[in-house]
């Protein structure tokens, strides 16, 4: 098939940018969409043009480093899936495709469609975890968790991190991302013990970030390529208000 | 050059603990004195990070993603081993150990694979303790499952995505050590040489992926865990970043690289669609548990294969090894997928595929309890190839997946390089000839959180800290060195992109270097490795300036490696007349098609020492013992 193709360009975070068109043919249906831009980059590269840069390195959907705005949806038209995971069967020849990057805030342009996502890594920084150090911990078969809570940890810890539901949110907000971490540790009985230090120390760095509050939109939960559910959200709050009776 | 690996000896149960009593100490009060250079964040480079932070040194950790968190460890989907024998049914430490030493053929080092076998225990409370969800049952226990190469269930997972899991738990142990103040994180920034100075690892030049500067860093010890390199295959089930740099430059300064030819090959990943194809995808070797493999029995049967009736099927795997059936090690059923496709019975569009059949579980456990165990597989297989599998059979195909090969270690994971450590899938230790299912994750957590912590002080124990810093001469030459490299590659005018001569590369080392391999096939690889090579130098198309954000010559810096190291891998797999594992040699092989090794001359590790540019590396030798496991025929029948 042949693709007309609209991509974002713009060198580093202050620089102007623009969308550019790129003609590419002899797409096939079972290409990934980041091959196909692999070969409009190994056109550009033969053309002595500059390639386009985007993020990506694992191409199985888990590592959450590719990330794209197609046609105004992030990871664009698959259902619960990441860029990487969507294929070119979803599209038809003569189609137009817009590609940008994620627009948040807290993301700044690097180059093209890549973005700067370490706000993630600092929420995770500021309490994303249980504090327990190597050699420590007792037998794991002392410790029982039901089933439904350790499921529900397991639906919470999918997110890869790839930060589509801020780039979904019209208020760019992380909630979604804060809520699976707190939710994934808060359902669990090792979990607990610093439950309410942890809401709070997440939140607060995801605001000193620069995200938005959650305004309730239900977009996250759209695009989230993993289906993490918007429940977690309500559980976050729940999280929080028990937090405050903490002290 | 005596390639020692300072085994302690003695009975192997003691030997760890004996050694870990043996070994020096560092002060605690000392211990924020001494720099270690990290390099990877996957599931080793992260839990040593992070341990080594617990434990009050200073840590630098680099890698070449924009979070810690997106190594490929993170793709690893099957699950972990430990000999917990939770079911109850037999298993011990001593069995574990005995199963990854017969697994990995007989070529891996006793004293090592019995300590892995005897941390992976903590592995698990470890893991439970930071928060992974492992899978659990009604009444809450842990559950296992049964893998590939074992006959009892000893196999923890979190549904599909257990790797993701285990290094989210590093990771966020990291992320508590980065706000203690212990580690500090340069994520985008790629190792590109090791810095030795008087012969041992000092440092290292990195390159900052966004600006392009190169900078350097001194440290009192360097950690490698830098991964596999089966991207020298192009097409393979590795991140597309995914690389054997900062390995072989480590080697260029010394240090021996082992077994580079033990590469293994997946029997369960989503055949090749077409040319365009960037990379694999695996399919965990899970689904073997419940999965029938078939091919049709008859030549060229292009029926679908619901209309292909039961007495005209071939479970291939079941009919050759009865008691494994499907779940025969991954070097025997891949090679088995590969020699029933060569006999042209292969299934689908390319003839390069086999069935995974499901029909049978469903019928037996219902949709659900399969949907239960895979449903994330089955919705990712059916994300790639648009099939269901629920209602007709996977097609599955072998794909390149992890390198069993890495630089040669001794007991403490120390080179032969003094300061220089080596982890997880970049060192070459612990499983022979072929790995294990569920033995990936196991061994990088057990170097980094078990491992490395204790023999690392044995060395800075020996040295003064902060001896070093980047204003030494060896700095300076190093940066120079790698300075030219990247100006070398973006000089000319060239013709051919990157991606072109890297998928030309892995055609060479697919079709002559990769299932099986000859002395004819190795020869004409060799042959034509370094033709590309200089045509690469010669013709590559490279813009832009070494400065700023440049992707394309990220990948030009790591294919050209690649480009080096192929030969390195075909020329260990010449010398290494047997076949053993993922090594199988077309000459070596017994009148019913099994690997046939040679004890008598090759029950060896071969270390290879660069030697320069334009001399053959010289090859050394660390024989290896086998006083605890009897070496045998290994059958799976």
């Amino acid at each position: 098939m042949d693709l007309t193709l609209r991509i974002w360009r713009q060198n580093g975070a202050e620089a102007p940018g623009r969308l550019e068109e790129h003609a590419v043919t002899g797409v096939e249906p079972d290409m990934s969409f980041l091959e196909m831009l692999d070969v409009l980059n190994e056109t550009l590269l033969k053309e002595g043009r500059d390639p386009v840069t985007f993020e990506h390195d694992c191409r199985e959907g888990i590592c959450g480093s590719c990330g794209l705005v197609i046609n105004g949806i992030p990871h664009g038209p698959g259902e619960r899936s990441s860029t990487c995971q969507l294929h070119m069967r979803h599209f038809k020849s003569g189609d137009t495709i817009t590609i940008e990057p994620w627009r948040v805030h807290s993301f700044p342009i690097l180059k093209d469609l890549m973005v700067d996502r370490s706000a993630l890594d600092s929420i995770i920084q500021s309490h994303g975890y249980i504090s327990v150090s190597t050699g420590s911990p007792p037998d794991a078969g002392t410790r029982l968790i039901g089933k439904p809570e350790a499921d529900q940890a397991m639906d919470a810890a999918e997110c890869i991190g790839c930060g589509a539901c801020a780039a979904a949110c019209p208020n760019g907000s992380a909630m979604l991302f804060v809520a699976a971490k707190v939710s994934h540790l808060a359902s669990l009985p090792q979990g607990r013990i610093e439950a309410a230090e942890r809401v709070r120390d997440m939140t607060r760095t995801m605001f000193s970030c620069g995200f938005g509050n959650c305004s309730n939109h239900y977009e996250c939960e759209a695009a989230c390529p993993k289906g993490i559910s918007l429940k977690f959200i309500a559980k976050l709050n729940r999280e929080s208000l028990k937090a405050l009776f903490r002290g | 050059m005596q390639l020692d690996g300072k085994c302690p000896g003695g009975p192997i149960a003691e030997q760890w603990d004996r050694h870990k009593f043996a070994m020096k100490l560092v002060n605690p009060a000392n211990k924020r004195k001494f720099t270690i250079l990290v390099v990877g964040s996957g599931l080793a480079g992260a839990s040593a990070a992070a341990s080594l932070g617990e434990l009050g040194y200073n840590v630098e950790v680099f890698c070449y993603q924009d979070s810690t968190r997106r190594a490929h460890s993170i793709a690893a989907q099957g699950g972990i081993n430990a000999p917990k024998n939770y079911p109850n049914d037999g298993d011990s430490i001593h069995r574990l150990f005995y199963d990854t030493v017969k697994g990995g053929d007989f070529r891996s080092r006793e004293p090592n694979v019995y300590r892995l076998a005897q941390v992976s225990n903590s592995i698990i409370d470890q893991c439970v303790a930071q928060g992974v969800p492992f899978a659990r049952d009604y009444g809450g226990y842990l559950v296992n499952r049964s893998f590939g190469g074992a006959q009892v269930s000893r196999t923890f997972y979190a549904r599909g995505q257990t790797g993701q899991q285990l290094l989210l738990g590093a990771y966020q142990a990291l992320a508590r050590q980065r706000k203690a103040g212990t580690v500090h994180l340069h994520t985008r920034s790629e190792m590109l040489d090791l810095v030795l100075v008087d012969g041992e690892a000092k440092g290292i030049i990195a390159r900052d992926l966004i600006s392009g500067e190169l900078h350097s860093y001194a440290g009192d010890a360097v950690v490698l865990a830098s991964g596999g390199y089966v991207n020298v295959f192009y097409l393979s089930t590795n991140a597309m970043g995914c690389n054997v740099t900062a390995a072989y430059r480590a080697y260029k300064r010394g240090a021996c690289f082992a077994n580079p030819c033990y590469t293994q090959i997946h029997p369960t990943c989503i055949p090749v669609s077409g040319e365009h194809q960037s990379k694999l995808t695996l399919m965990s070797e899970s689904l073997r548990n419940d999965g029938r493999i078939w091919v049709p029995k008859q030549k060229g049967d292009t029926r679908r294969p619901e209309d292909i009736p039961e007495q005209d099927r071939d479970y291939y795997l079941e009919r050759k090894y009865p008691s494994f059936g499907n779940l025969a090690p991954r070097d025997i059923a891949s090679r088995a997928a590969k020699e029933a496709c060569d006999q042209g019975r292969g299934v689908g569009p390319t003839g390069y595929g086999v069935y995974l059949d499901f029909s049978d579980a469903i019928q037996r456990l219902g949709e659900t309890a399969i949907q239960e165990r895979y449903g994330n597989l089955f919705e990712m297989y059916e994300r790639i190839t648009a099939e269901n599998a629920y209602r007709q059979p996977m097609r599955i195909y072998p794909a390149p997946h992890y390198s069993m090969g890495g630089l040669w270690v001794d007991y403490n994971l120390q080179s032969n390089v003094p300061g220089l450590f080596v982890l997880g899938e970049a060192n070459f230790s612990d499983h022979g000839a072929n790995r294990l299912g569920a033995s990936a994750l196991m061994q990088g957590l057990a170097d980094g959180y078990f491992v490395i912590p204790y023999t690392i002080a044995d060395y800075l124990g020996r040295i003064a800290p902060g001896a070093v810093d980047t204003g030494h001469e060896a700095f300076q030459a190093c940066r120079e060195s790698v300075e030219k490299r990247i100006s070398g590659l973006l000089g000319g005018k060239g013709r051919q992109t990157v991606n072109e001569f890297h998928r030309r590369l892995g055609n060479i080392m697919w079709e002559d270097c990769g299932m099986a391999r000859s002395r004819e096939s190795l020869n004409r690889a060799l042959e034509q490795i370094p033709q590309l090579r200089r045509e690469f130098w010669e013709d590559v198309i490279l813009t832009g300036a070494p400065g700023g954000l440049n992707q394309e010559l990220e990948k030009a810096l790591r294919v050209a490696d690649f480009l080096e190291f192929g030969e390195l891998l075909a020329r260990d797999a010449l010398a290494r007349e047997e076949s053993c594992g993922g090594h199988f040699r077309t000459e070596y092989q017994t009148e019913e098609g099994e690997a046939m090794r040679n004890d008598k001359d090759f029950s060896h590790v071969a270390a290879w020492e660069y030697s320069g540019e334009d001399t053959a590396p010289a090859m050394h030798t660390e024989p290896l013992a086998f006083e605890n496991v009897q070496l045998a025929v290994r059958s799976y029948k």
